[in-house]
């Protein structure tokens, strides 16, 4: 048997060991309630939240794009219905026979068959693929038929931009596209607002005003699970729309812009001269914006981008031409502001054998014969080179670039609004020496007089130009979009650009005869009745360097190879009395401005100034401007 | 001696009068707990977890209570052959165990598989409570004992561990190093073995399976990988917390409803249970733990032998140490070890070997007056 005084050891032994041991025992479940604790009731919400991030996941949808309207508050970029075919690899009992099925039924290419399955790959079962964004009437109505023997296929009525006037917006709006990396690094609103397959602007206003259109996206809260199932929809949040912005434009001028210069290259623009709005601004020749919405098909790509007359650049915009004697109204005026000439100041014309002579180099008149004696009236109403030749010389090269810059040449019309507007050049003494390092030569003063050289100007500058002449010379600032955001008018609107505006009157008054008088370079073009007249002046520019040669030979425009053809301009406005609009005209490789140019100038200012009483309607009622 | 063995033998009324009832009960709530939150892993739907341990539950704890009025002294008189059986069945499981995700641990009974290393926690207990049942007090420091006892503990232990299963290898040596410590080993050894593990544990940790090394690492710093190794522990500390004072309410939890906790039927039950009860029900569960752990040293301490008495406060301890592994791992207050929650975890051996140590307690209780030579 056992030892008494060892049994009371052992117990005695047992019990102290397991007094300590249940003291540990109480330290650790203590510490476990006290954890427990800090978990769930201190930190409760940093935990719920958390479980909540967890299990909630939102879906973007697409937010519908604000529309673009014209004037009259017709849709000139609108959101159209269309059908796109959805699959879902999850519902799907047999994926090849369906995608087999749907390649029969909508007549899907190999490639576009193939598509289908490397989008299956992608993504994961219970995700959508997309297999047609934009169902033709056809091909809906057929895949209808057949709905129910397609499980896991649906028809969803889904958004897209259309353009109705096609081609005739396609410089002003730009075109929407699918959004690319660059876009959505670029564009923070993207960014935020981004869902696969969405359409942003890629050029025009529809880049400029990206943000602006983009609209809200709708919302879908799902609860789902740790794989990313959907198992329930919590909420549905409406997106709001994105601003529909109205332009200043007048699509039926726009439309016989793009009539007018059909089949050619060049720009046309139109512009209120008091308010600056811009009527019609058009680059031609011209592509559908539509064929970009759903991705543009190879062909057409390379159609539009090899097409050489570059129907991609915005030459309203982008173009920089040399303004050849459409400059001359500004060396006029800059002439007689500084007082180098008054009205009565004549040269006399000799024609190509008595040319103006300076350090050797010749300067001939375009007119072989030579237009004789010359006062200041005369000579822009026949467009005498040798005249302004030697006003440009007496005037310097300084003192013309100041009234060009003023009169808004050299810089962009619009501002930081889009982003390709080039600047132009308006060429001083100062500027050939940081450019080009080389000291500025006399002559080359001389042929700026006539707008050729290094001056270079966009279409939109001389349409600014010209309406600030015909205004009377007051400083208007051009827009396109009626209720941009906050437009107030800049302080210095219709500031007088002038020191004497009796040489504006000379100037007009020369125009007008250069139009409206028998000699005067546009007289062919002239309209008699008061109601529409007006008053302009010609350009031909020069692309490149007239040899002796070429001057024997005197070829026609259509004897020269299209690329060494002049460009055609014409600058413009009307009515004469009581001017309201001006244009500028440029027909690339158009030959002569008085023969190309000019007439067309004649159709748009009937058109204008017919649709001038409607367009005082609108602006009684709901446009005005501080 | 023949004389004295039988001299105790109790009548039907005596043995029910002497049942404890508490610990019995509080077993039977626990268990019921625990059908009920498998019903909710199931996703609210009697599926086949619910239904599995509903009807292991209803077997083992009609045989916990007949198991219970086996007398302790054949309980005793078994230890030994209890604790071979079990250690044949951990070489068997070496040799031709079935492998699952890894390690080798089940034996194939066709109709269950086995998990003798669970069976090999009690086994020890009650092994070594028999060993130290026998010796005098001035002989459990002597070499020959100390060797004995810890070849007992080794043996299994290096066994489970080369399975590999990390986890019940540790509760396996702890549970037998208790027995160690109520019977009166030297505090100084267990100090001194501290001291040697502490300065030993660089060369275990370089002897450590990489996903084991991941696991202690993970512990350390679980948001450096949030997705991959970090995920359970992330995810369990959202699941726990997220439950608030009173939790998100029965089958309401989110976090395990849509499937961002991992081995919610098992390991990881607790914080399923803590996301629907919140902090009140996670106590209350904690306090009947505590409840079932009293119960068992009260009987340990009104026990007459010794077997019974080691045998009570090394299952009592080997009780906490399951529940307060297993808490303050999915609590990340310890790295993941592989560590049921002791009758709420899905596992039919752990619940068996669960069982059949309450069963051993309850004879206890039935039999405290009963003195084993």
């Amino acid at each position: 048997m056992f030892d008494v005084s060892d049994n009371v050891q052992k117990i005695n032994l047992i019990n102290r060991r397991l007094f300590i041991i249940t003291a540990a025992k109480i330290i650790v479940f203590f510490g476990l309630s006290s954890r427990l604790f800090s978990l769930q009731v201190k930190q409760n919400n940093k935990y719920l939240t958390l479980s909540d991030k967890n299990r909630i996941r939102e879906w973007k949808l697409h937010p519908v794009r604000g529309e673009f309207k014209d004037y009259y508050g017709n849709v000139i970029a609108g959101n159209n219905e269309v059908y796109q075919l959805h699959v879902i690899p999850e519902q799907v009992e047999d994926f090849r026979y369906i995608a087999l099925r749907l390649k029969n039924i909508l007549n899907l290419s190999e490639k576009e068959f193939q598509k289908i399955f490397k989008k299956k790959k992608e993504i994961k079962s219970w995700e959508t693929i997309v297999v047609s964004d934009n169902l033709s009437w056809e091909q809906f109505s057929r895949v209808n038929n057949y709905l129910h023997d397609l499980v896991g296929v649906k028809t969803v009525l889904s958004i897209s931009r259309i353009y109705p006037f096609n081609e005739n917006y396609t410089h002003v709006l730009g075109y929407v596209s699918q959004a690319n990396e660059k876009d959505i690094i670029n564009n923070e609103f993207i960014k935020e607002k981004f869902v696969p397959g969405i359409r942003v602007g890629k050029t025009g206003l529809e880049k400029a005003f990206e943000n602006t259109l983009l609209g809200e996206n709708d919302i879908q809260r799902f609860e789902v699970n740790a794989y990313g199932r959907k198992i329930s929809q919590l909420e549905y949040q409406k997106g709001e729309k994105g601003k529909t912005l109205r332009l200043t434009i007048d699509t039926e001028v726009q439309k016989l812009a793009n009539e007018l210069l059909k089949d050619q290259a060049g720009s046309i623009c139109v512009m209120d001269i008091y308010s600056g709005d811009v009527i019609a601004m058009h680059s031609s020749p011209s592509f559908d914006p539509n064929l970009f919405v759903f991705g543009i098909s190879k062909d057409d790509w390379q159609l539009i981008r090899n097409d050489p007359m570059k129907p991609l650049v915005n030459k309203t915009l982008q173009g920089n031409y040399s303004p050849g004697s459409t400059i001359k109204p500004i060396v006029a005026l800059s002439a007689l502001e500084n007082g180098i000439i008054n009205t009565n100041f004549t040269i006399n014309c000799r024609g190509h054998k008595h040319p103006l002579e300076l350090y050797g180099q010749t300067y001939h008149c375009w007119k072989k014969e030579g237009h004789g004696f010359m006062n200041l009236r005369n000579a822009m109403k026949q467009s005498c080179d040798i005249y302004f030749y030697e006003i440009a010389r007496k005037l310097g090269v300084d003192k013309l670039s100041e009234t060009a810059k003023k009169f808004g040449l050299g810089k962009e019309v619009f501002g930081d609004l889009f982003s390709i507007e080039k600047k132009g050049l308006i060429p001083n003494t100062q500027w050939k020496k940081n450019a080009l390092g080389q000291g500025w030569l006399l002559g080359e003063t001389v042929i700026t007089g006539i707008g050729q050289g290094y001056i270079q100007t966009t279409p939109i500058q001389l349409c600014l130009m010209i309406a600030q002449i015909g205004n009377g010379g007051h400083k208007i600032y051009p827009k396109i979009v009626v209720n941009e955001k906050d437009h107030i008018a800049p302080p210095d609107k219709f500031m007088p650009l002038f020191v004497n505006s009796k040489n504006i009157k000379i100037v007009q008054d020369a125009m007008f005869a250069s139009t409206n008088e028998v000699r005067g370079t546009s007289y062919k073009s002239r309209i008699d009745d008061k109601k529409y007249q007006f008053a302009g002046k010609t350009g031909t520019a020069q692309v490149k360097k007239i040899t002796e040669k070429d001057r024997e030979l005197d070829l026609k425009t259509f004897e020269i190879p299209y690329e060494e053809r002049d460009h055609a301009l014409y600058v413009a406005y009307g009515p004469y009395k009581n001017p309201r609009y001006a244009t500028s005209i440029i027909v690339e490789h158009g030959g002569s401005g008085s023969s190309t140019a000019a007439p067309m100038a004649k159709k748009l200012f009937k058109l204008i100034i017919d649709r001038h009483a409607l367009r005082e309607t609108i602006k009684e009622n709901k446009y005005w401007d501080i | 001696m023949l004389q004295s063995k039988f001299s105790h033998s109790l009548t039907l009324f005596q043995k029910i009068k002497n049942y404890d009832f508490i610990l019995l009960m509080s077993i039977l709530i626990l268990g019921i707990i625990s059908i009920f939150t498998m019903y909710s892993t199931d996703g609210g739907e009697v599926l086949f977890h619910t239904k599995s341990h509903f009807i292991k539950f209803a077997i083992f704890f009609p045989m916990m209570i007949i198991l219970s009025f086996i007398n302790i002294k054949y309980w005793h008189a078994g230890s030994y052959l209890f604790y071979l059986i079990i250690l044949s069945l951990l070489i068997w499981v070496s040799l031709y165990g079935v492998k699952a995700s890894g390690s080798r641990r089940w034996i194939d009974l066709y109709f269950l598989n086995l998990q003798p290393s669970e069976l090999m926690k009690i086994a020890v207990i009650l092994c070594l409570a028999k060993f130290f049942h026998r010796i005098r007090t001035s002989n459990t420091n002597a070499f020959s004992s100390i060797l004995i006892s810890v070849t007992i503990i080794i043996v299994p232990t290096i066994l489970v561990i080369t399975q590999p299963d990390l986890g019940t290898s540790i509760l396996i040596s702890f549970s037998g190093l208790i027995i160690l410590w109520f019977s009166g080993l030297k505090i100084k050894y267990f100090i001194y073995s501290f001291l040697i593990f502490i300065t030993s544990l660089p060369f275990v940790i370089s002897f450590l399976k990489p996903y084991q090394k991941l696991r202690i690492l993970t512990f350390l710093n679980p948001e450096k990988d949030p997705l991959g190794s970090g995920y359970q522990i992330i995810q369990s500390k959202i699941a726990v917390g997220s439950g608030g004072l009173t939790g998100k309410g029965f089958l309401k939890g989110t976090q395990s409803y849509l499937d961002f906790l991992p081995e919610k039927h098992t390991d990881f039950i607790f914080t399923l249970f803590s996301e629907e009860f919140g902090f009140v029900g996670s106590m209350l569960l904690l306090i009947l733990y505590s409840i079932i752990i009293y119960r068992i040293i009260r009987t340990g301490l009104i026990s007459r032998s010794f077997f019974s008495r080691l045998f009570c406060f090394g299952f009592s301890f080997a009780i906490f140490l399951y529940v307060a592994t297993n808490m303050s791992m999915v609590l990340g207050l310890l790295p993941i070890v592989g560590s049921p929650l002791p009758v709420m975890s899905y596992g039919g051996s752990s619940l068996l070997a669960t069982m059949i140590g309450f069963s051993i307690v309850l004879s206890a209780s039935i039999n405290h007056n009963q003195n084993i030579s």
